[in-house]
């Protein structure tokens, strides 16, 4: 076969917007997500032969994708994301200040689950796919799935409930207490 | 966020209304990315895999 296979080439440069926005949720930063992106790009069309024909190509690329930021993230545990706000400059319909505030707070708290969580709920919450096919891309039960998604959510509420607390002052320690 | 709010609201209204915050900040942030589309550097990148394939190409 000469070249990629147009189809294949096609559903690759399909698939980019939302990988991105997945590498943009499990990184929080545009530089490192889109070299995330581009080296799934390369694995999977470097591996391109253990791709099933007729198989969900998105689901499959996810998976690479999630793969590459897991060992990455091994590598790279704990570091400061996003010190120079790129992934924020990027984003540019938070006009307003208010929004941008809770826009803000929300990333935060994202930011602070882990990672199991994080990937599943953005695969379920935000990437749209089913339980299933985000159990397959993790490579873990569905009922495990589940219960990552239940408790991000639960700990996003937490977090988020502690941060609109304090905006109301007097209640925040009461509010810790009860959400604790 | 809701300057109405009172010490009335009982943590499971707080709880509901966060779950529902929680799935509207997710797709927002996630859509806002998705509809950047496919930065050229991408494009570019798929279209000198293509060359280099097909110069390749035995």
């Amino acid at each position: 076969m000469t070249g990629i296979d147009p189809a294949i080439r096609d559903a690759v440069l399909a698939a980019i917007p939302s990988l991105r926005a997945f590498a943009i949720s499990l990184s929080g930063n545009v530089d490192r997500a889109d070299d995330l992106v581009q080296e799934t790009m390369l694995r999977a069309l470097a591996n391109i032969h253990s791709f099933q024909p007729g198989t969900n190509m998105s689901a499959w690329l996810f998976t690479i994708l999630r793969n590459l930021f897991r060992s990455e993230y091994r590598k790279r545990r704990r570091e400061v994301e996003d010190a120079d706000g790129s992934y924020a400059d990027s984003l540019k319909s938070q006009p307003e200040q208010s929004g941008r505030v809770e826009f803000e707070e929300f990333r935060t708290a994202l930011a602070k689950l882990p990672p199991d969580q994080r990937e599943a709920l953005i695969l379920v919450g935000a990437s749209g796919f089913s339980y299933e096919e985000t159990a397959e891309i993790c490579g873990c039960a569905v009922g495990t799935i589940k219960s990552r998604v239940n408790r991000a959510r639960g700990r996003l509420a937490q977090i988020l409930a502690i941060e609109s607390a304090d905006d109301f002052g007097p209640d925040r320690e009461t509010r810790a207490v009860l959400t604790e | 966020m809701n300057k109405s709010m009172t010490p009335a609201h009982t943590d499971a209204t707080l709880g509901r209304e966060i779950q529902h915050k929680i799935g509207e900040q997710l797709r927002a942030q996630y859509d806002e990315v998705v509809s950047q589309g496919i930065p050229d550097r991408f494009a570019e990148l798929l279209k000198r895999l293509d060359d280099r394939n097909e110069g390749e190409a035995s």
